[in-house]
């Protein structure tokens, strides 16, 4: 008869079997059994986070820079709800989570028992799928069938409730049921004929775009490989949503740099006249197409994505394609290779005079700033850092706000998994704790959160967690005083009234590195900031950059609020241009 | 300055809505309900009316029937965010005047009054099958299964005759001939 084993006990023998290697958590009442038995396990190490928020954004961080799930241990009640935006965050970003939450014993559930709260109805919104065991013979089924939820199709987190009483009981382990069936949602629905379909349009197009998504980092490394050929293969003009930035490399001249709000003026200008969009892994979402009734206007639509919910959602699409994004472009790369034996007209002279405009579009050098000698300004903060680390395979987390946009911008991405950064929900203070997870999934990477000094306050507790496992992460802060995009919204559509957008008493970030023990470093002058940023290259642990830059620097190009792709307002040089032109009303 | 004072675009111009009824195949476990209402309310589509029970209790399934209004591309989101829903086996959805499917309401009406005026009651109620399932001197309970709009007017149209209380389900639905949902 085989051993009877505890619930905690099959929590780990699941984990393995998984082959889990780190977990992050936070200890408490309804856990304690399994932290009981984590002793008991070697092979998988627990990172112990300072609040369980923390937890959720480290193993984000893990999961998007490794491809392997995350996993997440916290206790009832407020562990539970602590994790929420952390969950949320990473089901709007696609990113594969399993946490698992003690629950109050079955007895008292629904009783108001201390640190009892319902997780599975709070979390129920912010999950793929959630879980509250309350037969100790489903835990070990539950726990496989939860990591397989979180991994396949589109990627998201899911909760696993697992009362006190469960863990203590006893059964028998089960192990993991090898590939069992679908429940009819499988990931690959295309046929040949939508691929057929697809490349007769890109061999008539005259003026393609490729936009490109998360849905291209998700589907694994070998997506980019994919992805990479098609584009050489076409010719086409790429672009890229901020999740699906590295998939293909940053420097690329086909690349048109990221789109949207923020985009660039070729990148977005190239959509709105494209007469060709193909979509790949990404959702329309609404910081990208701007005004929905004139986004991309005389364009055949087409959307590859594995989630069919995601089509036609927003935009109406010609040509849908639901599968796997490494498995659709292969075949398409295929596809083209075989017709092009057949006969050798290759459409790359179709779109030359499409590069013509293009390349005019991006004589308009829309991510320029001016430069200042007196004070740092952010942009070009970002761009010494990516030119002193961009031969070191770094990894970059963000916070949101000014400085995730600046970073987008101006920090390229040669590689996928390399950017780690909040999209969808858009939370401040992911950065820091994302950072920690990067840095336990690749020891000997340099990993440096972007940060700006609003955000990064939100979850500072986390820098005890770095300083402890002896994570050498950089919090790289563009300190403007301001929460800046807030700022910069109030500027340009309150008439200027910074309300409570103003941070009037921060921290001595050099005193707190202290606190911490861990290294400050601080930059206000632009003539020193190569040399500060060399020595925290340099410095090996955990270092908190303080960098103070232009307080009143704005984010541009940008696309306002309610308006199509072709009518940005550019940065303060083209403003000055068209001021004089007496065209800079009619821009914003 | 632009317009728009918000971060967010200014809703467009809207499609026209329609009632479908969306019937949803799922397994019959704790939550379940909550997941598929809750993905209504969520995503901000309306429940006109809602009916489920169990149908197979060997393989666990209940059946789940919705009428809801949208615009033909909110009824698509709908399906295919029920699809997504784990314990969700199969979707189908029809609109309301679709011809090929049947579907009914059920309503209990309790009248209490004078003899003749129960008796005025059932006539009115002839249509609908009316069965007596309780009765006193003074009293009636008639069950009816119509359409909702029919309901509706039974319901307006029996109160003056001694209607005190109204109880009545979601629409459940049903295909004709030999065909079934798929």
């Amino acid at each position: 008869m085989p051993k009877l084993l505890t619930g905690a006990e099959i929590v780990f023998k699941c984990l393995e079997d998984q082959k889990v290697e780190h977990i992050f958590g936070y200890p408490g009442g309804a856990v304690l059994p399994i932290y009981d038995e984590l002793k008991n396990h070697p092979s998988i190490k627990h990172i112990l986070v300072r609040h369980e928020q923390g937890a959720g954004h480290a193993a984000e961080g893990y999961a998007r820079s490794s491809g392997k799930p995350g996993v997440v241990l916290v206790t009832s009640g407020p562990g539970a709800t602590n994790v929420v935006t952390a969950l949320t965050d990473a089901y709007m970003d696609s990113v594969p989570l399993v946490c698992i939450s003690g629950q109050v014993p079955t007895h008292l559930i629904g009783t108001d028992a201390f640190q009892e709260c319902d997780t599975t109805g709070i979390t129920r919104p912010c999950t793929k799928h959630n879980w509250l065991v309350k037969d100790i013979n489903d835990l070990s089924k539950v726990i496989h069938e939860a990591f397989r939820v979180a991994t396949t199709g589109r990627p998201g987190p899911v909760l696993i409730d697992i009362p006190k009483d469960i863990q203590f009981a006893k059964t028998k382990y089960k192990k993991p049921n090898k590939e069992k069936k679908l429940n009819g949602k499988s990931h690959n629905k295309f046929s040949q004929d939508q691929i057929d379909e697809l490349v007769n349009l890109l061999s008539k197009s005259k003026k393609p775009i490729i936009y490109s998504g998360g849905g291209v980092i998700n589907s694994g490394p070998k997506a980019s490989q994919a992805l990479r050929e098609f584009v050489e293969l076409t010719g086409f003009p790429i672009t890229s949503t901020l999740q699906g930035l590295g998939a293909y490399p940053g420097d690329d001249n086909q690349f048109l740099g990221m789109l949207g709000m923020h985009g660039t003026y070729e990148a977005n200008n190239a959509m709105h006249d494209c007469d060709l969009l193909i979509n790949i892994g990404a959702r329309f979402d609404d910081r990208i197409t701007g005004k929905i009734d004139e986004f991309s206007p005389n364009s055949k639509k087409v959307h590859i994505d594995i989630d069919p919910s995601s089509i036609n959602k927003i935009i109406k699409v010609d040509l849908a394609i639901v599968g796997d994004v490494t498995s659709v472009i292969s075949k398409i790369n295929k596809t083209i290779a075989k017709r092009k034996n057949g006969h050798s007209k290759s459409n790359k002279s179709n779109i030359a005079k499409w590069w013509e405009q293009i390349e005019k579009w991006r004589e308009k050098d829309s991510l320029n700033f001016v430069n200042s000698d007196e004070s740092i300004k952010p942009q070009h903060a970002v761009q010494r850092l990516y030119e002193l680390t961009k031969n070191k395979d770094t990894y970059i987390t963000t916070e949101v706000g000014q400085h995730q946009m600046w970073a987008a911008q101006h920090y390229k991405f040669n590689k996928p998994n390399r950017w780690m950064t909040s999209g969808g929900l858009g939370t401040m203070g992911y950065g820091l704790p994302a950072a920690v997870g990067v840095q336990i999934a690749h020891p000997e990477k340099l990993v440096i959160d972007i940060a700006g000094e609003a955000s990064v306050l939100m979850t500072m507790q986390e820098m005890s967690t770095a300083v402890q496992y002896n994570l050498p992460i950089k919090i790289f802060i563009l300190n403007n005083q301001y929460m800046g995009m807030v700022r910069q919204w109030q500027e340009l559509l309150h008439e200027k009234n910074y309300s409570e957008s103003y941070s009037e008493a921060l921290p001595d970030f050099m005193k707190m590195a202290e606190a911490y023990g861990c290294k400050g470093i601080k930059a206000d002058n632009p003539d020193d900031l190569d040399d500060k940023i060399q020595e925290m290259i340099d410095y090996d642990g955990t270092v908190i950059f303080d960098c103070h830059v232009d307080p009143n620097e704005n984010c541009f190009p940008m696309i306002p609020s309610g308006k199509p792709h072709n009518q940005m307002i550019l940065g303060p040089n083209d403003q000055e241009e068209n001021k004089i032109k007496g065209k800079g009303k009619a821009l914003v | 300055m632009p317009k728009s004072k918000s971060a967010y675009s200014i809703p467009t111009k809207k499609q026209k809505s329609d009632t479908y009824i969306f019937v949803v195949w799922v397994d019959n476990e704790a939550g379940v309900l909550a997941r598929v209402v809750g993905l209504f309310s969520g995503r901000g589509y309306n429940i006109e009316s809602l009916a489920v029970a169990e149908v197979d209790a060997v393989k666990n399934i209940s059946r789940i029937t919705i009428v809801t209004t949208g615009t033909p591309q909110v009824i698509d989101q709908i399906r295919l965010q029920l699809t997504k829903l784990v314990p969700v086996h199969k979707v189908a959805e029809f609109k309301r005047e679709d011809k090929d499917v049947i579907f009914k309401e059920m309503a209990l009406f309790k009248v209490v009054g004078k003899r003749n005026k129960i008796e005025k009651c059932l006539n009115a109620c002839k249509k609908f099958n009316p069965v007596i399932l309780d009765e006193t001197k003074s009293s009636a309970v008639i069950q009816i299964t119509a359409l909702r709009r029919e309901i509706d007017v039974m319901n307006k149209k029996l109160k003056p005759l001694g209607l005190i209380s109204t109880s009545r389900t979601g629409a459940v639905a049903m295909t004709r001939g030999a065909k079934i949902f798929n």
